[in-house]
């Protein structure tokens, strides 16, 4: 057997590629199902604790900052861990799902907080100014003015920033998730072939290469005018 | 024809295509030493393209370019060599932001003539008081006027001892308080015998220190001549709008 | 469970004691993998940024999809498939050229992107200035564009660095002996959650400072970009 014939045999081997593709798929939703729990969670958590930070209470705002720090400084494996392996020593189990979801959810939140602040502050304090002055109240301009704005301001770096952290699933498979490269290792070690994992990275092309060519298309449409 | 004697400048036929858009139809230029030619015209008229051609900024479509005996357009010319020997002035000055107005004047001094530290830095304060900003050579183009970083912008090019300057609007991105100051370093470099090539809306001066003036519409030179006889008494049709329409104010 | 089980399972200075050595060596190496892989990452990703500067469709669309195709990847992905795959390619790979060779390709990608964003950001007339006095376009990239490149995407060149010095701890997956295995290693010896926990602190203390201030170089270059 040729080299080439025997990298074909390793890497794209029709036999072990049939065998594992249904567990290939089934990971493929669970990622998706994930990818959804943790955006939905996440962005939702960052967008609340944004709000709750402009109401500037001095001692809820540095709460806010030290979390949103603390989830920025961590790995997210290292969160992972301490969930999964860490928790059950104070009796309290997660599955690994969970425990991946809830990780990634604070770090997106983290994240989201931060850049939504940032988008609010970029806000010209005249267009409070302006706001109040037609008899706005806080709530009104805040929702119906200030926010709008941000929000726009905030969708470039938004978006990476989730593509990312939802590229992160990946990490759950350190916890025993069959998802896409759970279920892909669970595979090679099977097979003795890796295979499974040439699926497995089929199956993240297909799932995010849109996705990062729509954060680029994006990039361009909300670009800033300089 | 032959060579016109003395001439330092020397463009002949030059075409230049953007795309489908014909910019430049055949312009014809000679500049002689010492001389100060003043170039004028209505925006879009192809004034910026011609000097960008005569540095190959840009790359003409057609013609042939000499500047102090070099074939500018030749395939064996070192380009960058010939482009010391030319200085340019932009409306927008172009420092370099991350440099101080020394730093700005020396970067050519040392990269390309290869000069030490001490030498290239001497050479760029010597520049730099010709332009008389010596006591703000340790500045940051941000910490500087638009006066002061375009005279900065000068210095820039007249340390690598140019024979020609060439000047694309110069003063057009300034307030009016500030233009003065650099109409007077041009000046300057005018009587200590440099040759320049000068875009530029500033009668003023053209009147002043102008031997001649070039009035370019459409792509073409319509017409030239002394700036007493093209503001006074232009002869084109053309020439005369123009020149009503930017004396009136 | 009681507050002083909690604290025996997570802040247990005697089980701190034992697994400092552990904990202290894997701190070492973390770092270590940090100063191989950053600049690994930064000079892949200073290639691609320089390429991109080539006008030319036979560079530029093979570059774009290099640079979609591993963003595309999680990370964890490329690295498993360079450490358990390559093997099977008949390429044996150590733990440290496995995730030398991961992070290359995908930090690779990010630092380029940045890079490239920066490049186009100096305003044309900068190279044609520094053209006009003779310097060669090599020089002019070197001298004129890259320093204010750099300059403009300072922040994100820092986040970036700052993602990938966190992401050093999927390392751990591939038995590198890193701050998180290593704390792995200790909890599981110990049967107890202190050793994550001081891994987790270990990398708060040691990021927070660049998560400060990333926090304010952001909302600055937000506030500035109106
Ligand atoms: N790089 C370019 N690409 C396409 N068109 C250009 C470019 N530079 C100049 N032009 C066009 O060439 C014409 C002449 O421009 P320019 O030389 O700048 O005129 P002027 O300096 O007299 O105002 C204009 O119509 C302009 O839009
Ligand atoms: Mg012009």
């Amino acid at each position: 057997m040729s080299n080439w014939d025997r990298f074909l045999d390793s890497f794209f081997n029709a036999r072990v590629a049939a065998e594992y593709l249904p567990k290939i798929i089934e990971g493929f939703w669970l990622t998706i199902l994930l990818a959804a729990c943790i955006i939905l969670a996440g962005v939702a958590a960052g967008l609340a604790l944004a709000v709750l930070r402009s109401l500037g209470i001095r001692v809820l705002n540095w709460a806010i900052i030290f979390v949103v720090d603390l989830f920025r400084a961590l790995p997210p494996l290292v969160i992972i861990a301490l969930l999964y392996f860490g928790l059950p020593a104070a009796g309290l189990s997660l599955s690994g799902f969970a425990a991946a979801w809830l990780a990634l959810s604070l770090v997106l939140m983290a994240f989201t907080e931060e850049i939504f602040w940032a988008g609010i502050t970029a806000v010209p304090k005249g267009q409070w100014e302006a706001a109040r002055s037609t008899g706005l109240g806080f709530l009104d301009t805040f929702t119906l003015v200030v926010l709008p704005q941000a929000v726009r301001m905030v969708i470039p770096p938004l978006t990476n920033r989730t593509i990312a952290i939802t590229k992160g699933t990946a990490l759950a498979s350190v916890v025993a998730v069959q998802e896409i490269l759970g279920a892909a290792q669970a595979g090679v070690s099977f097979s003795f072939n890796p295979t499974p994992l040439t699926l497995g990275a089929v199956a993240y092309l297909v799932l995010f290469l849109p996705v990062v060519i729509l954060g680029r298309w994006v990039e361009t449409r909300f670009a800033w005018k300089r | 024809m032959p060579a016109q004697r003395g001439a330092i400048v020397e463009a002949r036929g030059i075409h230049k295509h953007f795309g489908g858009l014909h910019v430049l139809k055949g312009v014809d230029l000679a500049v002689r030493e010492r001389e100060l030619v003043f170039v004028i015209g209505p925006s879009g008229s192809g004034k910026s393209t011609l000097l960008r051609c005569l540095n190959r900024l840009e790359e003409p479509s057609d013609g042939s370019i000499t500047v102090d005996g070099i074939d500018m357009l030749d395939r064996r010319t070192d380009i960058n060599k010939a482009r010391q020997r030319i200085g340019m002035v932009f409306q927008s000055f172009n420092l370099y932001p991350h440099m101080t107005a020394l730093g700005n004047v020396a970067l050519a001094l040392r990269r390309v003539q290869g000069m030490s530290r001490a030498a290239a830095e001497a050479k760029a304060r010597q520049a730099l008081e010709r332009v008389h900003l010596a006591d703000r050579s340790g500045h940051y183009p941000g910490q500087l006027s638009g006066g002061q970083q375009q005279r900065v912008a000068i210095a820039r090019a007249i340390a690598l001892e140019p024979r020609v300057m060439l000047f694309d609007e110069p003063t057009s991105a300034l307030d009016p308080e500030l233009v003065g100051g650099v109409l007077a370093a041009m000046r300057e470099l005018r009587e200590s015998g440099m040759t320049m090539v000068v875009v530029s809306h500033e009668m003023g001066f053209a009147r002043a220190a102008a031997d001649r003036v070039v009035f370019m519409d459409g792509g073409r030179i319509v017409e030239e001549g002394p700036p007493e006889a093209i503001f006074g008494n232009p002869q084109q049709e053309r020439t005369r709008a123009f020149i009503g329409q930017i004396t009136r104010h | 469970m009681t507050f002083d089980d909690f604290l025996q399972a997570f802040f247990s200075v005697e089980i701190l004691q034992q697994a400092w050595p552990i904990l202290w060596a894997g701190l070492l190496n973390t770092l270590l993998l940090s100063v191989v892989v950053v600049p690994l990452g930064f000079i892949g990703g200073l290639v691609l940024a320089l390429l991109g500067t080539v006008h030319s469709r036979w560079v530029r669309w093979p570059l774009i999809a290099w640079v979609d195709l591993f963003r595309s990847l999680p990370p964890l992905v490329l690295l498993v498939f360079v450490y358990a795959g390559l093997p099977f390619a008949g390429l044996e790979v150590n733990a440290l050229t496995a995730v030398a060779i991961g992070f290359f390709l995908n930090t690779g990608a990010y630092y380029g992107e940045i890079l490239r964003a920066g490049i186009e950001s100096v305003p044309r007339g900068q190279v044609e200035a520094a053209r006009c006095t003779g310097l060669t376009t090599a020089q002019a990239m070197l001298h004129v564009v890259l320093p204010q490149a750099v300059r403009n995407v300072l922040p994100d060149l820092i986040s970036n660095t700052l993602e990938v010095v966190k992401l050093t701890s999927i390392a751990s997956v591939v038995a590198m002996p890193e701050l998180l295995f290593q704390a792995r290693q200790a909890q599981s010896v110990t049967y107890n959650a202190t050793p994550i926990m001081a891994a987790a602190v270990i990398y708060f203390i040691l990021l927070w400072p660049v998560v400060r201030l990333l926090s304010r170089l952001e909302n600055r270059q937000l506030a500035g970009r109106r």
